[in-house]
């Protein structure tokens, strides 16, 4: 491998490596190129599988100077997964299948040819479509910053990071002092996408005015909120683009060592990162005297072990620290005395992801994108009831009901879409009346929820919102470190009350002083764990008040959630007696009665079914047995 | 640490030798004994212990409080079933009864002849393909309750070849 000892010999090698990716995207060579998508979802797919047998038929049919087939990141359109796409045409095929690769290549690549069942159909056109752009699931979107080169490049190869400008962030920062290199972040209006949204820059300044001999960066990639895939995707995607951020980082605070500590979930993530850090420290773009300047530095990785705490970056750094991981009172703020007692920066996988695009670009032109306190885009991980799942990026400002309506296509099975729940465990719950609101961080606090980490799970009329409080609330007894008695037994109780509702039996009396505690937690508690923990419950009960009634007065669950509140019945009118019901009672409770189902002859042995409630587990298998949709939940 | 055997001492040995360099290992070391071994018990920490010079107190204090650290074996197929909010909207929790109710087992727990354990898992971050269940590893996408019994039988006469 070669090495890069200069600002001059980055710039040539990125010259060169540029024409030969666009050699490669447009088929200069007259060879054309098949990507495969990486990404989780797909990877679990047999996306690899796929990628192998492509690669196993180029060799076969001797296509080798025809076509060349690699992996890259996530396409973020997870649900359509595993996507293949084929250079110079860009033509995108969905949900390829292993079986499907021999029709790719007999067709596509060796008769010119698209094949028309493996593209796109547009549900509201039933269209297909050849091409990503023209797919609604993207055209909102804007993915060329924090997803820069998801879908594009090979994560696996700093050859093509380089082709697309790589490093020339750095390589311009290095140009610059490191104050002019902070106030240009200043300037970006830069906010820390790990939940909280405090501007980057000012975190960096911080450190930068403290003395010392050994500062640190670190880089939050603890992603821990459920549902939540964003940091994911992008080290899986572009881990370059990470390191490069951090190594901006380093540079204006000053620090010479840099800490990634990422979930032990993602060992895919993991792996990528390491590849690409052996392969940094081999071009000489991490270590000493990166690029011909006295700058050096080196990124080390350290994984976690499945605490949600850690998230939090004092917690965090204990457990870099080889501790438990609980959080340490602030001040002193890690900027001032955070990994071994040393001036620290933490910043999260996607904030760091932001900073190449803002030192390429300038500030200005970062500032340009967004609304007039959140700047540039942000990255949401869409799931739940929603048609398009996957991963989007967007420019601050566009609204829920473009996010959920437009990119994610409504709601499923023509249900009725009811909230959506932002910021994780730590959020909270949006409804109708908030659709239109722009999305920055400061109307999301408004509406009473928050930005946090991008996790976006829309919710429809079959969720039980308290039941949703209490999977948070659960979530969040499991993950309290215990170090503080508001966090450690407050949400112990909180939800013990949340199952007493659920269960039928719940009092108004519960529902004040779960109000109450709830208040509690979140202005007592030690860290932002439990200061938000409550947030679910608060936000739930705010918006939907009537469903927490429901379930305490009328002893009903609404959305028949709550299995307590709930029984299945068999409508007589639609029961044709096939006895399907009865065949899967794993309790042996469904019967025959001596009704005749309507419309049948009295001759045959058909009866109506009944369900004796007393010996019913609830499991739902005559329901999903029914092909007569006569089993219903009361 | 009488019956630690001869070449675990020496694995384990190794691998606290492997972060002699750091500052604090001892979230590494004890991720490499749980890769290798599957779990950490008792006579373990005290190696580590006398190797690294950390009290075994402060060393089981985190073992304990990491979920990936165990200090019982896990079995030989660990499944674990996702309940990030992405997949339990989506019905995760009936799948992980269905696997609780046809393995006999409890999540956390692991079934006597050794084969499976079953975890209840805090999102894998594969939100997209939910509900996601995890089989040593690897995702297996939008499994649901008809799928479970499928699942076990296959890993069963897996084992049975």
């Amino acid at each position: 491998m070669i090495k890069i000892k200069s600002s001059e010999e980055l710039i040539s090698t990125h010259e060169k490596l540029a024409s030969c990716l666009d050699k490669k995207f447009h088929c200069e060579d007259g060879k054309r190129a098949i990507v495969v998508c990486g990404g989780t979802g797909c990877l679990s797919s047999d996306s690899a599988d796929l990628l192998e047998r492509l690669q196993t038929l180029i060799k076969e049919k001797g296509l080798e100077d025809r076509v060349t087939a690699n992996i890259v990141g996530c396409f973020g359109f997870c649900s359509q997964g595993p996507f293949v796409k084929i250079f110079p045409e860009e033509t995108l095929y969905t949900k390829v299948k292993v079986s499907d690769a021999e029709e790719i290549i007999e067709k596509d690549i060796i008769g010119g040819e698209v094949v028309e069942r493996l593209l796109f159909v547009d549900p509201q056109t039933k269209n297909r479509v050849a091409r990503q752009h023209e797919i609604n699931f993207y055209k909102l979107q804007k993915r060329d910053i924090a997803l820069k080169g998801n879908a594009e490049i090979n994560p696996e190869d700093i050859n093509e990071a380089i082709g697309q400008g790589a490093f020339l962030a750095l390589n311009r920062a290095l140009h610059m002092s490191r104050q002019e290199v902070i106030t240009e972040v200043l300037n970006s209006g830069l906010r820390g996408r790990g939940g909280a949204g405090f501007p980057t820059g000012r975190k960096w300044q911080f450190a930068y005015d403290v003395e010392s001999e050994d500062k640190y960066v670190v880089c939050n990639g603890d992603e821990g909120d459920p549902g939540a895939f964003m940091d994911r995707s992008i080290i899986e995607g572009n881990p370059i683009n990470v390191i490069e951020g951090m190594m901006i980082e380093a540079y204006a605070i000053g620090a010479k060592n840099g800490y990634f500590y990422i979930r032990a979930e993602y060992p895919i993530a993991v792996n990528r990162l390491k590849n690409a850090i052996k392969q940094c420290e081999e071009m000489g773009l991490l270590g000493d005297n990166i690029l011909g300047t006295d700058f050096s530095f080196r990124c080390h990785i350290r994984l976690g072990a499945g605490a949600f705490v850690c998230g939090e970056e004092t917690a965090l750094l204990n457990s870099i620290e080889g501790q438990r991981g609980m959080p340490r009172p602030r001040p002193p703020f890690p900027a001032v005395k955070g990994l071994w007692g040393k001036p620290s920066v933490i910043n999260n996988v996607e904030t760091l992801a932001n900073v190449p695009y803002i030192l390429l670009h300038g500030a200005a032109a970062y500032a340009a994108i967004g609304t007039e306190k959140s700047k540039g885009t942000k990255v949401f991980a869409l799931g739940g009831k929603v048609n398009n799942v996957g991963l989007v990026e967007v420019p601050m400002g566009i609204t829920l009901r473009q996010l959920i309506f437009d990119i994610g296509g409504g709601i499923p099975n023509g249900k009725k879409f009811k909230a959506i729940q932002t910021g994780g465990p730590s959020g909270g719950c949006l409804t109708e009346k908030d659709l239109d609101t722009p999305i920055d961080y400061d109307n999301l606090i408004a509406a009473g929820s928050m930005m946090g980490s991008g996790g976006a799970i829309v919710m429809d009329e079959d969720n039980c919102m308290v039941d949703v409080a209490k999977f948070y609330m659960t979530f969040i007894c499991d993950e309290s470190c215990g170090k503080c008695s508001p966090c450690r037994i407050g949400t112990k109780r909180c939800l013990e009350i949340l199952t007493k509702i659920t269960d039928g039996k719940g009092t108004m009396q519960d529902l004040e002083e779960l109000k109450s505690l709830a208040n509690v937690i979140k202005s007592n508690s030690l860290c932002g764990l439990g200061q938000t923990a409550p947030n679910p419950i608060l936000s739930t009960m705010n918006a939907f008040y009537d469903e927490y009634l429901a379930h305490i007065v009328d002893k009903k669950c609404p959305a028949h959630v709550c299995k307590s509140l709930m029984q299945y019945k068999i409508l007589p009118e639609k029961c044709v007696g096939c006895g399907m019901c009865a065949r899967n009672c794993p309790a042996n409770t469904i019967h025959k009665t001596d009704k005749v189902p309507v419309g049948r002859p009295a001759t045959l042995p058909l009866r109506v079914h009944e369900i004796d409630p007393t010996n019913c587990v609830k499991c739902g298998l005559c329901a999903s047995n029914c092909k007569f949709g006569a089993v219903i939940k009361d | 640490m009488a019956h630690l055997q001869q070449h675990a001492v020496e694995q384990i040995t190794e691998i606290c030798n492997r972060y002699k360099n750091e500052g604090t290992p001892l979230m590494m070391i004890l991720s490499d004994i749980q890769k290798e071994y599957g779990y950490i018990p008792l006579e373990v920490q005290e190696l580590v212990s006398s190797l690294t010079g950390i009290p075994t107190s402060e060393i089981y204090g985190v073992v304990t409080f990491y979920s990936f650290f165990s200090l019982t074996p896990k079995g030989k197929y660990v499944i674990g079933v996702c309940l990030g909010t992405a997949c339990y909207v989506k019905g995760s929790q009936l799948v992980l009864d269905k696997f609780e109710e046809l393995l006999h087992i409890k999540p956390g727990e692991t079934t006597e002849d050794g084969l499976f354990t079953l975890d209840a898992l805090r999102c894998v971050g594969a939100c997209a393909i939910a509900p996601a269940v995890s089989i040593n590893g690897k995702v297996h996408p939008m499994v649901k309750v008809g799928d479970v019994e499928g699942i076990i039988n296959e890993l069963r006469s897996k084992e049975a070849k």
